[in-house]
């Protein structure tokens, strides 16, 4: 298979990022070896074994040097399970039956394995170790590159069919440019690692199934591309990009703003306590949404309110002084939680989820709130309350009245369903401010499932149509002198952030590793000329249309 | 020659992950043949597998077996090491 060298490939990039390299393609494990007799001697079957496994002992070990610390016990161990004398003897029993070594490694580790998966706990954990030496083994019999990540010893850009929990553990973020999924969409594993550690990636990209190893590539997640063989100039070009992006993470941190010193305070979005300390260092202003779902996944029953405000009050210390946005608890859909609903639904994204569940246990909703009211107490931080899937004003009237009854001084509403964006000023007239989540009002201003890769096409914040309810909460918000914010996805690309601040949103919430490159953004442009770009933006049919009208209203003013 | 001794483990994650690849690394540099015993089974003491699959938890009493030579001074090396607690540090 080849490609025109000018022909980028399509996927869906995650981030801003712009990486140049040579891939290094993840391999697949190898095909299980067919029951076959050996044309071989025992003992010359005997000796490929030794030595296959010498050289798979012997690249674990050098791995674990270079790796150091927990991974080099791990790989270390992996390579004495691979001379471990149990194996051994399978192996040789399976030899003595004449079998060729490739199907006697692979049978006699499979037992062995199978024997530990047995014992269960911390040893059945190992036989997945097991299978992995075995395929390397195998591989090394045949000649083939080790399975798994894959490290060539130098930079490079990993190109995947999609990436498992297990894999991405033993990457080395230090040495991957960037990472290219075959398979996967914005949700996969994979998108969520790239974004939380900032790593550039194009997901879902079909075309690079026929990449190889050592192709040259320029990875481009702004613009969704993989680029295969590029020219000196492009590679001029992404160099440069590279650059300016560095110096925009080196940037000293200032409070976000636009060029003409408008403020719009740049805030990080959590999903528990533990991050808070790296937001601030990247410069987070506060907190826009921190999710209190970790504290509900794992249990069968609702957690209890001195338990919640202990987590709370861990999360509100580091914060002192600062704005702090939390989101009551937001179940159903994809994160169903038996104690809430436990109905089967046809259509769990249109049933008794976020508010809606909470109002129907009103007792997991007051827990929740006396424990945020009692973390308030305790803390310096300014606490504000919001409501989960709103999608009437009644309901933003009821969550309000429980939060004050409960002494929470700020309470306002999530604007994820197109109701509550077109009532945006009634319901404002009532809640203490709005923030917008734009994942969820695109997949229901789209009618298309966030999670459903077939449609995902379809789950675009750059959609003019999602673009004008923004329009109208942004409105809405001047109107009654509310602060507007936005927390989903989209604050989190830089310009569609200078296209929201054009709509009229006041404040910002993402992922902390996006906030560099979205402070260098908006201080490209005037509070005018951002509401000009947003202006171009709104008129386009479709959401690559009004992606190229904003960069060229952008263009038109800015020098780069 | 062969000699037998009783030790209980001192590591307060037994003989898991790393102490019981530090112990196969240990009876391996003993140059004796070594087993490990707790209760009725019985492992070679080279195997990691082995070792691990007996399920040695802090305070076992296990059984060290070994044939060869040198095999006092090979116990009491291997004694000394399940005495010590592996998961300090």
């Amino acid at each position: 298979m080849s490609y025109d060298a000018q022909s980028a490939m399509k996927g869906t990039g995650i981030g801003q990022g712009i990486a140049l390299g040579p891939v290094a393609r993840m391999s697949p494990p190898p095909a299980a070896p067919k029951d076959e007799s050996s044309t071989l001697s025992r003992e010359q079957e005997a000796a490929r074994v030794e030595a296959a496994i010498q050289a798979v002992a012997a690249d674990l070990t050098a791995r674990g040097q270079s790796a150091g610390g927990q991974a080099q016990e791990v790989l270390e161990a992996q390579a004495m399970m691979a001379q471990d004398p149990s194996v051994t003897e399978a192996v040789d029993a399976e030899l003595a039956a004449g079998k060729t070594a490739e199907y006697a490694v692979h049978t006699a580790f499979a037992e062995v394995a199978e024997q530990l998966a047995a014992l269960g706990g911390y040893l059945g954990e190992r036989a997945a170790d097991l299978h992995d030496v075995s395929a390397r083994v195998v591989a090394a019999l045949r000649g083939e590159p080790a399975p798994g990540v894959p490290d060539p010893g130098h930079p490079f850009v990993l190109v995947a069919q999609d990436l498992a929990p297990a894999d991405t553990a033993l990457l080395d973020l230090n040495h991957v440019l960037a990472l290219v999924t075959i398979e996967g969409g914005p949700t996969s594993h994979t998108a969520i690692l790239a974004r939380s550690k900032g790593i550039t990636a194009v997901v879902g990209v079909e075309a690079a199934a026929g990449l190889a190893d050592g192709d040259e590539v320029i990875v481009d997640a702004a613009h969704s591309t993989v680029l295969l063989a590029p020219s000196q100039q492009q590679k001029d070009e992404a160099a440069a990009r590279v650059e300016a992006r560095k110096a925009a993470q080196a940037a000293p941190i200032t409070e976000g703003a636009l060029a003409d010193g408008t403020p719009v305070p740049l805030l990080a979005n959590l999903g528990s306590p533990d991050n808070a300390a790296e937001a601030v260092q990247l410069g987070a202003e506060g907190v826009g949404l921190f999710r209190t779902e970790f504290l509900f996944l794992s249990s069968e029953t609702a957690p209890s309110v001195a338990e919640q405000r202990e987590s709370y009050t861990t999360l509100l210390q580091a914060f002192p002084g600062k704005k702090v946005v939390v989101r009551a608890l937001d179940a159903g859909a994809d994160k169903p939680l038996p104690f809430l609903n436990d109905a089967e639904e046809e259509n769990p994204a249109l049933g008794l989820r976020g508010l809606r569940a909470l109002l129907a246990n009103e007792e997991i909703l007051r827990d929740q709130l006396s424990a945020l009211a009692e973390a308030q107490e305790a803390t310096e931080a300014d606490l504000w309350v919001m409501a989960p899937m709103v999608s009437t004003v009644e309901e933003a009237e009821i969550f309000s009245r429980f939060a004050r009854q409960h002494g929470l001084k700020t309470a306002g509403v999530m604007v994820e369903v197109p109701s509550s964006a077109l009532l945006a000023e009634q319901i404002l007239q009532i809640s203490d401010f709005a923030s917008i989540g734009t994942n969820d009002l695109t997949q229901y201003t789209m009618a298309a499932d966030r999670l459903l890769g077939s449609v995902s096409g379809l789950q675009d914040p750059w959609h003019p149509a999602v673009l004008r309810l923004v329009r109208e909460v942004g409105a809405a918000g001047a109107a009654t002198g509310k602060p507007v914010g936005v927390c989903g996805e989209a604050a989190a690309d830089p310009l569609l952030a200078v296209v929201l601040v054009g709509l009229g949103v006041s404040t910002l919430s993402m992922a902390p590793a996006a906030l560099a490159d979205v402070r260098a953004e908006l201080l490209r442009h005037t509070k005018e000329q951002a509401e000009a770009i947003a202006a171009a933006a709104l008129t386009a049919p479709d959401a690559a249309g009004a992606r190229e009208a904003a960069r060229t209203a952008a263009a038109s003013h800015s020098p780069e | 020659m062969s000699a037998t001794r009783t030790v209980t483990v001192a590591s307060s994650q037994g003989l898991h992950a790393r102490p019981a690849k530090l112990f196969v690394e240990a009876a391996q540099g003993t140059g004796a043949q070594v087993s490990i015993a707790k209760g009725d089974k019985s492992v070679n003491a080279a195997s990691i597998l082995g070792v691990m699959s007996l399920g040695v938890e802090k305070g076992d009493e296990v059984l060290l077996s070994a044939e060869g030579d040198g095999v006092e001074a090979a116990l009491d090396t291997l004694e000394e090491f399940l005495k010590t607690d592996h998961d300090e540090a």
